[in-house]
């Protein structure tokens, strides 16, 4: 028989395309998600990203009306314009979904997340961490002689810039909420 | 309480298997007789059962198993319906809610398994909810793009008494989706197909989702615009194959006219299909000059492969009769002369004539073998059902299908297995019809226990299968792809079907030539029960045409007659 003659870009092996994922500019958006507040929609949410091979940069959730039973998923994603359009869609067509917002297209927004950050250390690293922490404005929550923790506010940039900071003076552990989010202005 | 929803729900037949978790419903089951219980022998048999009941009545599927691996045995059914937008509500038995999560007997987590790959499930943990959660799966399955549900249901749940809410009160949230598409949109269509000189209509099953109205309102467009009409597997019947625009099924394996077009078109229409990989072949060669239009009541449909110019949102039918309607206020404009040169171009492709097969010295070609189930039920009330590889694209190939809901295949997930209970749901829907389910012998194997659920209730499916001793498209890409190492593509120590046939209590016929072919075919037909029919047919026999991996629309393979059958020689050309 003839071999075939198989174009480049193509797999030997496939019937997919293989393009390159790279052809196009990454973007990173935050998503709010209006959500019933049952057993199992987080996970249903969740297993969208999974199985369609998107991306959680970071991810709240927690009951926000319990009168109306509505919880509120905050996500950060990241993908190729492409991509953050399916995203949206796919998640506006589950039946547990009833809004999804854009914050990153829809106009300027309040972005916040809390960090807890463990610096252990002694001497001239304490006082130079106390000191960044307040020009960070961080709080301290929980102090040994030899440790401290404090507790931050602020943008993932803020909480980023903290902990490189207190990197070498004895930082030993993060723990970060993710982004909550808002939309500025009345609506 | 179950039983008491799915007859509010106007339900008249479940598909199901009795087991511990569900004894309470299967005695509700027992001590009425609205409701008919099908016994499958196997719960995928019960599934696909329902999926063929479901697509052939529009109505939607309805499924009773039990917990664990009653529930794991349905998963293959609930993702091949959730590929194909098939309506199916599974019940599902669960073990008391106090032993939920304690490794219980025949526990399985139902919700957990089923979540990825259904529309929506529940777990129901209060008798109260019960029914409000059944009506509300009913409604979900039903609307919009549909799928798949499940409700999983405790043993305590169904033995517990509960207030029943009746269908209209329960509250169906706020899970609306959009029918009415954008009429901007639609006219801005209107405005294209005014001035289009090469457009076509690629239709898919979301017209036969839609209902039977959209399939009318299709043949309405077609018939005055003149406009060429494809569809894709799951579209066929749609239109019409004696309809006077119709080019046969396009992609993969679709007709040289049909792929030619979409790739010369200048104007695309794609109404209800999702440009799935076997339909676009290679992405970035896909119709390179058109206007895309596209229609699907899901609006993650569009824009997910294919960028398209005009998206619209909305229910088929609605937007076809919108747009019929914004037409003919407009002047019904076409582009005459421009579609005159189109046809010319398109009779030219036509001529290839490429579903020619070169004639048989004696043993049976299979595209004749359906070529003549095809002219000999011609014009029957007649259903098909189809398992899934060679069988099914010649099947699609060289059957005509007049109307739609008549055409019952496993598209978007493939599943080996899922015609021969398929057929039985079908049968039991449409109780005088000829339903045949086209297979193959290694797909056929798969859910041949379902034989005996035909037999229990008498369904009259005829079981035709292109017997080539190998799992033929695999051996095909073998073949073509792979350097000819056929690894694992041979059915060996296959079973006798004629006597299988005795063993089931059915008839059986072997037919191995061409010329006993008519006669055993009408055989099949007349004989009054449920027909094992073993088609001998060539055993090297390759699906053309194809449009190979990673290739164009206008790249195809056409068999070369002369060289076919013959392992080495394929005489697979590029055109």
């Amino acid at each position: 028989m003839s071999p075939l003659q198989i174009k480049k870009g193509s797999s030997k092996h496939s019937a997919y395309d293989l393009r390159d994922p790279n052809a196009e500019v990454i973007e990173t958006h935050t998503l709010a998600v209006s959500v019933d507040n049952e057993s199992g929609v987080l996970a249903r949410v969740i297993g969208l990203f999974s199985a369609r091979g998107y991306n959680i940069d970071s991810l709240t959730v927690a009951e926000v009306d319990h009168l109306g039973h509505r919880s509120r998923i905050t996500v950060v994603t990241s993908g190729t314009p492409q991509v953050i359009t399916q995203i949206k869609a796919q998640l506006e067509r589950m039946v547990v979904v009833h809004e999804v917002h854009d914050l990153t297209v829809e106009g300027p927004s309040v972005q916040r997340e809390l960090a807890l950050f463990k610096v252990q250390g002694k001497g001239e690293h304490r006082i130079e961490a106390l000191r960044l922490a307040e020009i960070f404005r961080a709080n301290v929550v929980d102090s040994t002689l030899e440790s401290f923790i404090f507790e931050m506010t602020g943008t993932p940039e803020k909480v980023d810039a903290f902990a490189v900071l207190m990197q070498p003076l004895g930082l030993t552990e993060v723990a970060r909420t993710g982004v909550a989010a808002l939309a500025r202005g009345k609506k | 309480m179950v039983v008491q929803a799915l007859k509010d729900q106007g339900v008249e037949v479940v598909f199901g298997y009795p087991g511990g978790a569900v004894l309470p419903i299967y005695d509700e089951v027992f001590q009425q007789n609205d409701i008919r219980h099908i016994l499958v022998r196997h719960e995928q048999g019960a599934i696909h059962a329902a999926e063929g009941y479901a697509r052939s009545t529009g109505k939607p599927g309805v499924v009773l198993v039990t917990s664990g691996p009653g529930a794991t045995n349905v998963v293959t059914g609930i993702v091949d319906a959730l590929m194909d937008s098939i309506p199916i509500v599974v019940l599902s038995g669960q073990v008391p809610t106090f032993m939920i999560g304690s490794d219980a007997f025949q526990e399985g987590d139902t919700v957990g398994i089923t979540r990825p790959c259904t529309k929506m499930n529940w777990l129901v943990k209060e008798t109260d909810k019960l029914a409000e959660t059944i009506h509300q799966a009913f409604h979900v399955a039903t609307t919009g793009r549909p799928g798949p549900v499940l409700v999983d249901i405790p043993k305590d749940v169904q033995f517990a008494t509960g207030t029943y809410v009746e269908k209209p009160k329960a509250k169906t949230d706020h899970y609306k989706p959009r029918v009415k598409g954008d009429i901007d949109a639609i006219t801005r269509l209107v405005e294209m197909i005014e001035t289009a000189e090469k457009p076509v209509f690629y239709t898919g099953g979301g017209v036969i989702n839609s209902g039977p109205a959209a399939s009318q309102l299709l043949r309405e467009l077609a018939e005055a615009t003149g406009f060429p009409v494809t569809s894709t597997l799951m579209g066929l019947g749609a239109y019409p194959a004696s309809g006077k625009s119709w080019l046969g099924m396009l992609g993969m394996h679709g007709t040289y006219e049909a792929n030619w077009v979409m790739h010369d078109c200048d104007l695309m229409i794609n109404i209800g299909a999702r440009f799935d990989d076997r339909i676009t072949g290679r992405l970035n060669a896909f119709s390179p000059n058109s206007k895309k239009a596209h229609i699907d009541i899901d609006p993650s449909s569009i824009n997910k492969v294919i960028t398209v110019d005009v998206p619209i949102v909305g229910d088929v039918g609605h937007v076809l009769e919108d747009l019929l309607n914004i037409w003919k206020a407009r002047g019904r404009k076409v582009n005459r002369e421009a579609l005159g040169r189109w046809w010319k171009q398109i009779e030219e492709w036509k001529s290839i004539d490429c579903l020619a097969y070169k004639p048989s010295s004696g043993s049976i070609r299979p595209q004749h073998a359906i070529a003549r189930l095809e002219a000999l039920t011609k014009g029957m009330d007649r259903y098909i059902t189809t398992e899934v590889g060679q069988h099914q694209m010649w099947a699609a190939q060289y059957l005509g299908f007049e109307d739609p809901n008549r055409w019952m295949t496993s598209g978007g997930l493939g599943t080996m297995g899922y015609g021969l209970p398929a057929s039985v749901g079908v049968q039991i829907a449409h109780p005088d019809a000829l339903v045949i389910n086209v297979a193959g012998e290694a797909s056929w194997l798969m859910n041949m226990q379902e034989m005996g659920t035909a037999m229990q209730y008498r369904a009259p499916v005829k079981q035709f299968i292109l017997n080539n001793e190998r799992l033929g498209m695999v051996r095909q890409w073998q073949e073509l792809l792979h350097g000819e190492r056929y690894s694992s593509s041979w059915s060996e120590a296959l079973p006798d079907f004629v006597k299988l046939a005795d063993a089931f209590g059915c008839k059986g016929i072997r037919c191995d030539n061409e010329a006993d072919l008519d006669d055993a075919i009408r055989e099949m037909l007349a004989y009054d029960g449920p027909v094992i029919f073993d088609c001998l047919v060539e055993k090297h026999e390759n699906c053309f045409p194809m449009i190979p991996s990673g290739n164009a629309h206008n790249e195809m393979i056409l068999g070369d007659v002369d060289t076919q059958g013959v392992i080495g020689a394929s005489g697979a050309v590029l055109v």
